[in-house]
């Protein structure tokens, strides 16, 4: 079975924030209004990271997509009390948001910080109510989501797939952030085909993963910046 | 088995506050009323609305409901486990105090596994924690200990109060039908005696490792995570330390108020406060020393996320609350309880009050800074509780009181029969038991 995963090029990254846009239309992330958002009830399944690091005059800012890991020992499900968010067949970490109670603790529990809470009842203005996804499922108030690589698509590829008698292909499943990249930072891909791209890339001597130290195994990696000071 | 007789008619002043109520009890209780009712229109506001009316967000996705919960499962340890330690090693002392402590216990516990239901995102799924219950998560580890703790501490609290109830009984001035129920058929046959002493021995002994537990699998929901600050192994003693210390000033509090409020100046008396205070002293002393174990490896490591998160407690936007909270816990109960010219009633319930306010204070500070501070860099924000997380706070507390007026309305706040048995056989056993401590040859020597 693929091992699907992704790499992000942070040297191709503009940090312009299509992968962010594409995110939130494509999932029916929910849209808080002004005020909540500065109460910081603001809901991302992918937000940029913007970081100083290094110190003066070798600074560096490095802004990277920040999204589900989909940690291979991912260390959310382990804690949830009731099988809501689990890893799948394929590896992927999901959330199961009609069994979800709300307890956050794996949000918690994540390094990452990915996972969104539904602080409210999702209100759609007028003027979305047309762009939301129907193969996309809606989440109720109170229930944990997060980011998952758009597993939609992948049903939806597998079927199509099925449906022309042939195997599945990698073109037949990119989540909408890689998708929407202008700047082509963002690899998706099979990290056991080694004729995959983004199984090349993450064997790049330039791809790290985020807090590996954790040893949670992320299945997303970063390019460094060539020039970066660390 | 020694047999001993309780006495109905001695020791009016025990059964004064059941038999007759004033104007202040139904004051009391009506202010507390209100102050739960508020409360309750609060939580049904938060369950139509969401969490967005408390002051929770993202990344800090545990506030004030945790804290509390950890603070008032905390006080829990008072009392079942300083009854159940006190019983164990035969502290004559204990008499008067082993009832207010159980019940803390019973009413606190209660209200405590209360709180991680209010925090629920969907309160009306909590069935799902049975339903699809995994036992890998620590959560599952406290739903099942606190409520062994819970049955195990009611039948701990109910088991010395049937000869107390055959009392109120045989009294009969007040509700006969109830304290008859209750009373199980109670006669006090020395069959009935010794199968009652029986199982106060067992459950006394049942309680304190589930009492331990209880705090430890508490602990260990932050410490199972690999968030700084968390992620530590002294976790489960650190808690059960801090447990047992808020417990005692809990107690103390709870004891001082009942002694004026029911005049029980003659039986809680001040040797009481002092035996007890000794143990409240060395609690802090134990808690101080966990502290600076906990920090002090975390500072010389000085892993970075770990640093970061230190650094903001003890010197950064929490520094305010953490030296208060050393002073509460450490400063104020070491000044106040080590000398014996300040070990007084007031003295104590000084201390008592800033150990209450420290300990909480450090359950906050455990919480929250963590989450503050995660370890992927987040727009920084500061977490501050909503009226809603306030008023829910407030209506715990006046749940806990409200417990503890109702329960001293029907029953004794202290053990009738305890204090009895005290005066007609405990002087006797303490020389013997003293005597047999003695060396043999003395014994004989005395004797010959």
């Amino acid at each position: 079975m693929a091992r699907w995963g992704m790499v992000i090029d942070l040297d191709r990254c503009t940090g312009c924030g299509a992968c962010v846009a594409a995110c939130k239309v494509e999932n029916n992330v929910q849209v808080v209004s002004p005020a909540e958002g500065e109460r910081g009830r603001r809901m991302h399944w992918l937000r940029l990271l913007v970081e100083a690091r290094g110190e003066y005059p070798h600074v560096e800012v490095r802004i990277a997509p920040n999204l589900c890991m989909m940690c291979e020992n991912p260390p959310c499900t382990k804690v949830c009390p009731v099988h809501a968010t689990y890893r799948g067949e394929d590896g992927l970490v999901g959330q199961i948001y009609p069994r979800c109670i709300g307890c956050r603790y794996c949000m918690a529990a994540c390094p990452y910080s990915v996972k969104a809470f539904n602080w409210g009842s999702p209100e759609w203005p007028e003027a979305l109510l047309s762009t939301l996804n129907p193969d996309v499922s809606m989440r109720p108030k109170g229930v944990v989501e997060k980011c998952t690589f758009c597993y939609h698509r992948l049903q939806l590829g597998r079927e199509k797939a099925r449906a022309e008698g042939r195997p599945l292909r990698e073109s037949d499943y990119q989540p909408a952030c890689v998708h929407s990249c202008p700047a082509d930072a963002m690899t998706f891909g099979d990290l056991d085909d080694a004729l995959s791209p983004a199984a090349q890339l993450s064997r790049s001597t330039r791809a790290t993963r985020a807090l590996e130290h954790l040893g949670t195994e992320p299945r997303v990696f970063y390019l460094e910046k060539r020039d970066a000071p660390l | 088995m020694r047999r001993f007789e309780p006495d109905s008619t001695r020791d009016e002043t025990l059964f004064r506050p059941i038999e007759q109520t004033g104007a202040r009890f139904y004051l009391t209780v009506s202010v507390l009323v209100a102050i739960i009712l508020f409360a309750l229109v609060m939580y049904t506001r938060q369950v139509v609305l969401g969490l967005r009316v408390t002051g929770m967000m993202q990344p800090v996705t545990w506030g004030f409901y945790i804290v509390n919960f950890v603070f008032f499962i905390g006080i829990s340890h008072a009392g079942t486990l300083i009854s159940a330690i006190l019983r164990l090693t035969q502290a004559e002392w204990r008499r008067p105090i082993t009832r207010m402590a159980e019940v803390i216990t019973a009413i606190v516990l209660a209200i405590g596994a209360l709180h991680p239901i209010l925090d629920l995102g969907r309160p009306d799924r909590v069935m799902n924690v049975f339903l699809f219950g995994r036992l890998q998560s620590p959560l599952l580890w406290d739903v099942t200990s606190i409520s062994a703790y819970f049955a195990a501490s009611t039948v701990y609290l109910f088991l010395p109060l049937i000869p107390d109830i055959a009392l109120i009984r045989e009294r009969g001035k007040k509700h006969r039908w109830l304290y008859t129920f209750m009373s199980w058929g109670w006669q006090g046959t020395p069959e009935q005696w010794k199968v009652l002493t029986r199982a106060i021995n067992i459950m006394m002994i049942v309680v304190v490792p589930i009492a331990v537990s209880v705090h430890t699998v508490i602990s260990y929901i932050f410490a199972m995570t690999l968030q700084s600050g968390w992620h530590s192994t002294i976790f489960g003693p650190y808690f059960v330390v801090g447990a047992i210390f808020s417990g005692i000033a809990a107690l103390f509090v709870a004891m001082i108020a009942f002694r004026s409020a029911f005049r029980l100046q003659a039986y809680l008396k001040l040797v009481h406060f002092q035996q007890l205070a000794k143990l409240l002293l060395a609690m802090s002393i134990l808690w101080t020393y966990f502290t600076f174990g906990e920090y002090l490896t975390g500072y010389y490591g000085g892993e970075p996320e770990e640093m970061k998160t230190l650094l903001y407690k003890v010197a950064g936007r929490y520094a305010p609350l953490f030296w208060t909270m050393v002073v509460c816990n450490f400063v104020v109960p070491v000044v106040l309880l080590s000398s014996r010219r300040l070990r007084t009633i007031p003295g104590i319930l000084v201390s008592s009050i800033t150990v209450l306010i420290g300990m909480w204070l450090e359950r906050l500070i455990i919480v929250v800074p963590s989450l503050e501070n995660p370890r992927m860099p987040f727009p920084g924000r500061i977490y501050i509780p909503s009226l809603t997380e306030i008023s829910l706070f407030t209506g715990a507390l006046a749940l806990f009181a409200l417990g503890f007026v109702l329960f001293s309305k029907f029953f004794p706040i202290v053990s009738v029969w305890e204090v009895q048995e005290g005066r007609a056989l405990g002087k006797e056993e303490t020389v013997e038991r003293v005597e047999s401590y003695l060396p043999d040859d003395e014994v004989s020597h005395a004797g010959a």
